[in-house]
């Protein structure tokens, strides 16, 4: 892309075309990635109505598909009201927090062979501070609505995502040992091969363990306590409505499919297809199929973007100790005991990682 | 008298249910059962009805809004016997009557409000000339004060407009009246 924008824009010193470039990309994944939001919202109303023999909104466009703009629309226009004695400055800042992380994550994420806005070689651990960044934004929404509910449901989303932080970042632990680097485009090009090569079958505890951390960590159902609709009425995001409601939705939902695309990148091969090596590429259509694209990322990303709602449509909420006893008791001893498996055959050259 | 002796003691869970409890927990057994019919319910037929679009079926019993009849020679059935009021048990109906030129007594009055009305069907089933009938309308609605009382001439002029709709459904159920 460097080579087009260079040649439109011969008259610019090379930094600054770099430059255009990259702000090109960032917007083109923004948008993207907004646009999924979008629909991600309209599949989870689908998904959920059709799991309780409901047909889920139908009536603006083509079976609802215009519904996300009528959404987006209705929520912008409204008033954004600003509980009183509410701390104003926080209070707007708080939405923005949450969302900013949640977009900035995606910059490492290698979305097709060779791409990704930001090559970085210490990827999983921005990605892990990004990630654990999202939480202020929901802490001090909590804590500057100047609401009850608000701020239990900031404590209680604070605890947890402490307690999934760190089983979630020990099965990181475990993909980079398997894969000898923290750079994710390297982490999928050492997946590349076909199924087997992929990392959730000698990983699979710990794909289990972060898959469920993820969710833990998006705040989603069946670990929604910090919303908890019926305990709390809206948790963390009571007093807010309108565009600094949308911004923590975009967040949630941002975030959901944050998730999903790295549990596909590094556990499932990233944008690596599954009959790579079975095919030869020089195929028509099959071969298509075979070789590494964006169409395979974005297939696994749908497809743990379809059991995030599968999920909610089917499990009632976690008590909160029992959260806490999960986060602590269950995936912590599970993740060490699977690093050290792990490290034992590394050390002993036996099984996948020889 | 209580005889205990035949009672079994509970049976402690051996290792090897403990084994397989622990399997069942950490392969999700419990968890991956509860997502089978969620999604065995995804891709079953949709309950939804929607509903201006698509309707249900309606008995020829259905109970909605009133209305009078008349004979076929034009000629009011009401003979204003009161006994629909006596009958309701929302006290909704109010009749007066009075005595017409050609010496037979007729309802001068005859209002149903439809705020009180529970569409029992008592009236109905209480009249000797099948003068108060309940229609299939159910989709109607009072836009001003008032218009929740259906008037003599009103409910004559549903009576009309529907009479053969009404005839029709008397008619079907009458074998088993």
């Amino acid at each position: 892309m460097t080579e087009i924008l260079g040649n439109w824009l011969a008259f610019l010193p090379a930094e600054a075309v770099e430059a255009v470039a990259s702000l090109v990309a960032i917007l083109a994944l923004a948008i993207v990635v907004i646009l999924c939001v979008a629909y991600a919202t309209w599949l989870e109303r689908k998904v959920i109505g059709f799991m309780q023999l409901r047909q889920g909104p139908n009536r603006v466009g083509f079976r609802g598909l215009l519904q996300p703009f009528a959404d987006v629309l209705k929520l912008l226009v409204k008033e954004i009201v600003i509980p009183g004695r509410a701390n104003r400055w926080l209070f707007l800042t708080a939405p923005v927090l949450a969302l900013v992380p949640a977009l900035a994550a995606w910059a490492v994420v290698p979305v097709f062979p060779g791409f990704a806005i930001a090559d970085l070689d210490a990827g999983l651990l921005y990605l892990l501070s990004m990630t654990s960044l999202g939480i202020y934004g929901i802490i001090l929404a909590g804590w500057a609505s100047n609401s009850k509910y608000a701020l239990l449901g900031a404590m209680r989303s604070a605890a947890q995502m402490v307690a999934y932080e760190i089983a979630m970042g020990f099965a990181l632990v475990g993909v980079l040992m398997a894969a000898g680097s923290l750079n994710l485009g390297e982490i999928v090009a050492r997946q590349s091969g076909g199924v087997t090569q992929w990392f959730i079958f000698p990983l699979a505890p710990l794909f289990l363990v972060y898959f469920i951390s993820g969710v833990a960590e998006t705040n989603r159902a069946p670990f929604d306590v910090a919303e908890g609709e019926s305990e709390i009425v809206a948790g963390f995001h009571v007093e807010y409505g309108g565009a600094t409601f949308a911004m923590f939705f975009l967040a949630e939902y941002a975030n959901m499919i944050l998730i999903a695309a790295l549990t596909a990148v590094l556990f499932l091969g990233g944008w690596d297809s599954p009959f790579h090596g079975l095919v030869d590429p020089g195929w028509p259509v099959v071969g298509i199929l075979a070789a590494p694209s964006l169409f395979w990322l974005a297939a696994k990303t749908f497809l743990f973007l379809f059991v995030f709602l599968w999920l909610r449509a089917t499990f009632p909420r976690y008590r909160y100790d029992q959260i806490m006893r999960l986060g602590w008791k269950v995936f912590i001893p599970v993740t060490l005991v699977w690093i050290s498996v792990e490290a034992v055959f590394f050390t002993l050259q036996i099984g996948p990682f020889a | 008298m209580n005889d205990f002796s035949n009672r079994v003691p509970p049976t402690r869970p051996g290792a090897g249910d403990r084994m397989r409890a622990v399997f069942r927990t950490f392969l999700l057994g419990e968890l991956l059962k509860g997502l089978r019919v969620t999604l065995r319910n995804f891709f079953r037929r949709k309950i939804t009805l929607n509903y201006p679009a698509e309707k249900a079926p309606q008995s020829p019993r259905f109970r909605g809004l009133h209305a009078l009849r008349r004979y076929s020679n034009g000629e009011e059935r009401c003979i204003a016997c009161k006994l629909c009021e006596a009958v309701c048990p929302a006290l909704a109906i109010t009749i007066e009557s009075e005595l017409r030129e050609d010496g037979t007594r007729r309802a001068s009055r005859y209002d149903i409000d439809l705020f009180k009305c529970v569409y029992c069907g008592f009236c109905e089933e209480a009249c000797p000339v099948d003068a108060i009938v309940e229609t299939r309308i159910h989709e109607y609605h009072m836009e001003r004060r008032g218009e929740n009382i259906l008037t003599r001439e009103r409910l004559l002029e549903i009576g009309d407009r529907y009479e053969e709709q009404i005839a029709a459904d008397r008619s079907s159920d009458a074998s088993y009246r």
